[in-house]
């Protein structure tokens, strides 16, 4: 390559030099994002057993008949698919608006013009967010064990703690057993969808799965910090200052000044939640492997085990697409919903 | 009165700083203290700090009775072969699309584009397919390899490239030196704080990977440190809850890019005002 000279053709010349350097970045690409995508999608709608290549002449075209198994029977498959649903669902429903909140809160906290010792404050918050996934599962099983730092916290509130990982029981069913309200007396307990209950898709996270949006809120939070405190030091002083000798108060200079300038970047954070919190897969496979009771089991890791443990090639495939049209039509809704702000780069 | 309640205004939000603050850190605090004590005494007593007995014996546990140096061992020859491949390949491109005018750059764009929206976990199976196919299964190859680019490094790059005058590189050009020469003893040293990001991005990224090596990897010789330690956590270490040796490892996993976090914060930090140059 360095022997290029700009003599003779010079753009025939920097046209090749152009495709030399953008072709090892194409090939792996091509070769570990595209390839992949396409092999999957034939996989996903044929009857392969997971033994010899995928393409070839024993492995049969099934058309739908994965995907209709999955979505439109009464099955194993279509109940797990349908709990793995809903756990994944009430986790992004949770998720989503704590770690956007928090993250603001934090923003805005750090970045008072007054403050002593931000840079210390923005490193507590942001550390979390750089270690590996694994450790901090580790480390929640531990803070988050039935005799663990946790309810030892609580208990000197005089709270008996959970055994938390081990908990199956949904929030809002715990809610509605308090004021008496159970399976036995509750008419969706006929509706049934994806081989779940109406009763059972009102579950709530289980505590289990709490545990978890705990551990995404601590560990997400400090990354969406940074984009709103980019966003904040944006926001010119004199439109606040106006706001400020127009009188408005703390709050309304909140809602009627930074917020609607920070729509944009809430706009990011919410967008990259949504596509994150549907993906949760690390904290299952380390953690709690979808127990208890099926109550932690998430589309990411039940493809997976489809595919990697029961040999289910086919199934695996089929799910990962359905999380993949999941998270396509959610971020286009959004799109439509929160308006077309993009936020420059 | 009015200074009374001025002052108040003016600590409130600094305390709640400080409890939230107290917060974040102290889960890292109570994992440093039981990581150096004994397993009964943890599983007791899991927030007396520092009284009580001390102990290294996860510590020793982990490096002369456990496979951990050699996850150790594996997680730095995967992460430096990706981030060195990585700076390389993804400045190259990001080089040509800011700088080279060739036929298809548009869609070479448009495509690495789309391959940003493909979300990870959909990639698991897939993935696995072809390393299989192209026989990598299994082998540092193909634990690197597919790791060695990365569309949003690209952009990086992109972006960064595009903010350097075109001056200098015409200047060069002139003088007689080749595209590639232009790149790399002009542009790239330019950009040292774009490369410093890909560079932090890229080791930090594949240190902490966990479900690429799961879907390229079986053997024992060939486990990081990421599925060295979720498999320690599943609890393969016998009987107990092992909570000391599980926390050490998790610390231990922990240090290398918490040193490369505190070394380069300002510029992780800052990475969006990352056309600053030095």
């Amino acid at each position: 390559m360095a022997g290029m000279r700009p003599r003779g053709s010079i753009h025939g010349n920097r046209a090749l030099a152009g495709w030399l350097f953008v072709t090892p970045a194409i090939v792996i690409v091509g070769l570990f994002v595209l390839v992949p995508v396409v092999m999957a999608a034939w996989v996903s709608m044929s009857d392969w057993t997971g033994i010899g290549p995928p393409f070839s002449e024993g492995v049969n075209f099934v058309g739908a008949e994965n995907y209709a198994e999955l979505l439109g029977g009464t099955g194993l498959a279509t109940r797990d698919l349908g709990t793995a649903l809903r756990n994944n669902l009430f986790y992004v429903l949770l998720v989503v608006p704590l770690q956007t909140a928090v993250a603001l809160g934090l923003a805005i906290l750090v970045n008072r013009k007054v403050m002593r010792g931000r840079g210390f404050f923005r490193t507590a918050f942001y550390f979390p967010s750089v270690t590996s996934s694994v450790a901090i599962v580790v480390l929640w099983l531990f803070l988050f064990s039935a005799s663990g730092p946790v309810n030892k916290v609580l208990s000197w509130v005089w709270i008996e703690g959970p055994n938390w990982f081990q908990d199956p029981r949904g929030l809002i069913h715990i809610l509605l057993g308090a004021f008496g309200v159970t399976a036995a007396d509750n008419p969706l307990a006929g509706a049934t969808i994806l081989g779940i209950s109406g009763w059972d898709w009102i579950s709530g996270p289980s505590v289990a799965m709490s545990a978890f949006i705990i551990m995404a809120v601590f560990t997400t939070s400090g990354t969406f910090m940074l984009l709103f405190i980019a966003g904040l030091q944006q926001i010119n002083a004199e439109v606040e200052e106006a706001a400020m000798t127009d009188g408005a108060n703390g709050w309304q200079r909140f809602r009627f000044v930074t917020l609607p300038m920070l729509k944009p970047i809430v706009f990011t954070v919410v967008t990259l939640g949504l596509i994150g919190t549907w993906q949760v897969f690390d904290q299952i496979y380390v953690g709690t492997q979808g127990g208890p009771a099926k109550t932690t089991l998430t589309p990411a890791y039940l493809s997976f085990n489809s595919a990697f443990n029961n040999n289910d090639w086919p199934r695996g495939a089929a799910i990962a697409f359905i999380l993949f049209a999941i998270i396509v039509v959610l971020t286009v809704l959004q799109r439509l919903w929160l308006g077309r702000t993009e936020v420059g780069r | 009165m009015r200074t009374r309640r001025e002052t108040i205004t003016a600590w409130a939000p600094f305390v709640v700083l400080i409890v939230i603050a107290i917060i974040y850190i102290a889960p890292f605090i109570v994992q440093v203290v039981n990581s150096f004590r004994p397993d009964a005494d943890v599983v007791s007593e899991p927030l007396s700090l520092g009284i009580g007995t001390w102990t290294a014996a996860a510590y020793e546990r982990l490096f002369t009775r456990s496979d951990f140096p050699l996850w150790t061992m594996n997680s730095f020859i995967v992460t430096l072969s990706v981030t060195l491949g990585r700076v390389f390949f993804v400045s190259l491109a990001g080089y040509a699309l800011a700088r080279i005018p060739f036929r298809g750059r548009g869609v070479v764009y448009a495509t690495l584009i789309a391959v940003m929206a493909v979300p990870g976990v959909v990639l698991l199976i897939p993935k696995f397919l072809v390393i299989n196919q192209l026989g990598m299964y299994d082998s540092y190859s193909g634990m690197i390899i597919p790791l060695l680019a990365d569309a949003a490094g690209v952009f990086i790059m992109k972006n960064f490239f595009e903010s350097i005058p075109v001056a200098v590189e015409e200047q060069a050009r002139i003088d007689g030196a080749g595209v590639f020469r232009t790149f790399w003893s002009i542009v790239l040293p330019m950009s040292l704080p774009a490369v410093m990001t890909i560079v932090i991005l890229s080791f930090q990224g594949s240190w902490n990977e966990l479900n690429h090596f799961i879907v390229s990897t079986q053997s024992t010789e060939l486990t990081t440190l990421t599925k060295g330690v979720a498999q320690l956590a599943s609890g393969q270490l016998s009987q107990g809850s092992q909570f000391p040796i599980k926390l050490a490892a998790s610390l231990l996993m922990t240090v290398p890019v918490a040193i490369v976090f505190f070394i380069f914060q300002k510029r992780i930090m800052n990475a969006s005002a990352g056309a600053v140059k030095e």
